[in-house]
């Protein structure tokens, strides 16, 4: 099959890899019709995660159909459609019991690499580094859905591929740092960063009874698409971020505030040097910046939601702000198999269209290309949907260059 | 509960002097001993140079061995078991004891002093060496291993999958059979380097139901083995602790010693792999792969997180029997 693969930072290759097998008894093969870039592949693109091998495929958002499953997978059979979320779960763990997923115990076979990096282990997760197990992707032509018996959801045909196709992760990620803001009637939710995971957060925020939101970022196309979701914008490259949340909630601050950014912040041009420079070093391998003015934004006894993703350090943490005022800090992978369920019949009930994130839909083989037009925010790049068969069966179909840009 | 029974196979074998515990903590001593000594040499290098009747012109030397001081100290507290560290402090004792020796030569020195300095010195070494060969004994004389899991099972269950060592294979990877002789006796049958088996006759030593087993090889094998596993009901109805001690003793000379490389460097590593598994086994059924681990854990056993090939699954040893028989009998497509 044709699979996408990591040969080291910006370099990808779309090549010819054996099938995947089925290898446990609970594992399902799924060929893949729609298959996504997340915001977080940019940080395995960049070279900012350790423990990759070269070869290794990428790509964690990924559905199509069930072609073969283990002796014991009896809630599949083959032809089933599926969203398959990104944390790897086993449903029989503590964690898992508890809804826990992406802290499931026994999915990360490296788990040891984990346990060295962060003291303790986390769940196994597809196309996501040697430290979360090691499993191969889902930028391809057919994945290996391990416990297949408790991720992948059925979805109903009348659904198109794009609008579950993000069941699998930035809709219940986006929707998961909302809701550990706790929103209350009345609350206004500040957002930091207004990519894919940042507009299901804005819209999430909404839906769970925020009254209002403010969402932090400076591509232009990105706060466009923040405010048709119906959250005022603020510009980081024309406003002052603080001194302007101040000043639209009368100086107390957001009620709650979303890290929706992680660990490549951009920011005014100093502090990023600064962070940038540490970060090159290897003195610390995140760079804070959302993170840190989300602290001093944030109101008193407010909530800090950090959604987006970190992997090692950080340096010049405001934890004074965090004890002396109060805050609460919440954060997590996305347990995505406890949401997919509510989020699909919000889906359903039209409650939430989660294609309008989508900008671009390209071939698998033009994987390379995308990674390269999403890390640089060209042509508008917000969310790319590739798919293995995009040429053949032509729905809608492809411009000259391959792909289709949709505003 | 037969806690001598006990002690004798798993309680110290260490030759009569240090515990390993005490040796330990001895070290910890010798460790700010180490710091306290270093900070006066670097600070205060003329009172050194005045007590220890050396010239009072080897300040900066003094200053260097106050830095190699400190370096001894922090590494004695940065290691869990200072090994390294205490046979650094021994190194700097020589180095002492020789500059010692060299200052007597020098015209302003203090030959009643430089000797009381020396007799103070030699004390220490003493200490210094009497505590890392107690550390280095614990690591030379055999491979000792401790892990612990926790599994969302009864003890009572835990136990029952443990006793039943035909299931022991099952989540320790270099095991490859235990054949249960009765009598609390069995032969095991364990992987060795380059595809050798080594075998040997174990017997249980202590057995009591739900808490613990206790077992040892039998007096005339080639190789020295001990285990014991402990099950503890966690709080709240949370499971079962899993503790488990294991000792291979190098007795048999050539088979003995490969038997203790068979655990590669870091036993423990290899333990916890082997509880990871236990607790996979008992949890989810069998033993979890990733495309990357289908030839090992470790960290050179690494393959691409890609689907392996036919070729390459018939060889992979960390399949899970059920499915290895699928791919060694015939090969299979999707």
């Amino acid at each position: 099959m044709r699979a996408n693969c990591w040969y080291g930072k910006t370099s990808l290759s779309v090549e010819e890899v054996p099938d995947p097998q089925i290898l446990n008894q609970r594992d399902a093969i799924v060929k893949i019709s729609s298959t996504a870039i997340c915001g977080s592949d940019l940080h395995l693109y960049n070279g900012l995660i350790p423990t990759m091998q070269r070869g290794d495929i990428l790509g964690h958002e990924f559905m199509g159909e069930v072609v073969e499953v283990g002796r014991e997978v009896t809630n599949l059979k083959i032809g089933d459609r599926v969203v398959v979320p990104f944390p790897i779960a086993c449903g029989n763990c503590f964690f898992c019991k508890e809804e826990m997923f992406s802290l499931c115990e026994n999915s990360n076979p490296n788990a040891w690499m984990a346990e060295k990096m962060f003291g303790h282990a986390c769940a196994g997760l597809f196309g996501y580094s040697h430290l979360t197990g090691g499993y191969a992707g889902g930028q391809a032509e057919y994945a290996r859905v391990p416990f297949a018996d408790v991720g992948p959801i059925k979805v109903p045909n009348h659904l198109s591929d794009e609008q579950v196709l993000f069941l699998s992760d930035i809709f219940p990620t986006g929707y998961m740092g909302a809701e550990m803001c706790d929103i209350q009637p009345g609350d206004t939710i500040a957002i930091w960063g207004c990519g894919p995971v940042g507009q299901f957060s804005i819209r999430s925020a909404f839906l769970l009874g925020a009254e209002r939101v403010i969402a932090i970022d400076a591509v232009p196309e990105r706060l466009q698409m923040a405010e048709q979701g119906g959250a005022e914008t603020i510009n980081y490259e024309e406003q002052n971020v603080y001194e302007a949340l101040m000043e639209m909630t009368g100086g107390r601050g957001p009620d709650a505030c979303i890290d929706d950014v992680g660990m490549e912040a951009h920011g005014p041009a100093g502090i990023f040097a600064y962070d940038r420079v540490k970060q090159a070093m290897m003195l610390e391998t995140d760079r804070p910046h959302a993170l840190r003015e989300a602290i001093m934004c944030c109101r008193n006894g407010g909530t800090i939601s950090v959604i987006g993703v970190y992997g090692g350090f950080i340096d010049k943490f405001p934890i004074g702000s965090v004890m002396q005022r109060s805050l609460t800090i919440k954060t997590g992978q996305a347990h995505v198999q406890r949401y997919m369920r509510p989020l699909l019949e919000m889906i359903e009930n039209g409650d939430i269209d989660p294609t309008f994130v989508i900008t671009h839909r390209m071939s698998l083989d033009d994987a390379p290309r995308a990674y390269d037009m999403f890390k640089n925010k060209q042509d508008n790049c917000i969310k790319v949907v590739l798919k293995p068969d995009w040429k053949e069966n032509g729905n809608g179909a492809a411009k000259d260059d391959s792909y289709s840009v949709i505003h | 509960m037969p806690v001598n029974e006990q002690r004798r196979v798993l309680g110290n074998r260490a030759k009569p002097g240090l515990s390993n515990n005490s040796a330990k903590r001895l070290a910890k001593g010798l460790g700010w001993f180490s710091v306290g000594l270093g900070l006066t040499e670097l600070l205060a290098p003329q009172a050194i140079a005045s007590i220890s009747g050396v010239s009072k012109r080897r300040t900066g030397l003094i200053r260097l061995y106050g830095l190699r001081e400190l370096a001894s100290g922090i590494a004695i507290f940065s290691q869990k078991k200072p090994t390294e560290a205490m046979w650094s402090r021994v190194a700097g004792d020589a180095l002492d004891l020789a500059s010692l020796g060299a200052a007597c030569t020098s015209p302003d020195a203090k030959v009643g002093r430089i000797t009381f300095a020396t007799v103070n010195v030699l004390a220490v070494t003493a200490l210094d060496v009497m505590c890392a060969m107690q550390l280095s004994n614990g690591t030379n004389r055999g491979i000792h291993a401790q892990g612990t899991c926790i599994v969302n099972s009864t003890p009572e269950e835990v136990y029952q999958f443990w006793r039943n060592f035909q299931n022991l294979p099952r989540f320790m990877r270099h095991v490859n059979s235990v054949e249960e002789l009765g009598d609390g006796r069995s032969h095991w049958k364990v992987k060795g380097p380059a595809g050798m088996e080594v075998e040997w006759d174990a017997t249980i030593v202590a057995d009591v139901p739900n808490e613990v087993i206790t077992w040892r090889t039998l007096e005339n094998s080639d190789v020295d083995h001990a285990g014991a596993v402990r099950f503890e009901r966690a709080t709240g109805g949370r499971g079962t602790i899993v503790k488990v001690n294991l000792e291979y003793l190098p007795v048999g000379g050539v088979i003995g010693a490969t038997v203790a490389k068979l655990f590669g460097e870091e036993p423990e590593q290899q333990l916890d792999d082997d509880l990871r598994r236990l607790k996979q086994v008992l949890e989810v059924g069998e033993v979890v792969v990733s495309d990357a681990t289908l030839l090992g854990t470790g960290y050179m056993k690494q393959r691409p997180g890609q689907p392996a090939g036919a070729k390459e699954l018939e060889s992979a040893e960390m399949l899970p029997s059920e499915t290895a028989t699928d791919y060694r009998s015939e090969g299979r497509t999707v």
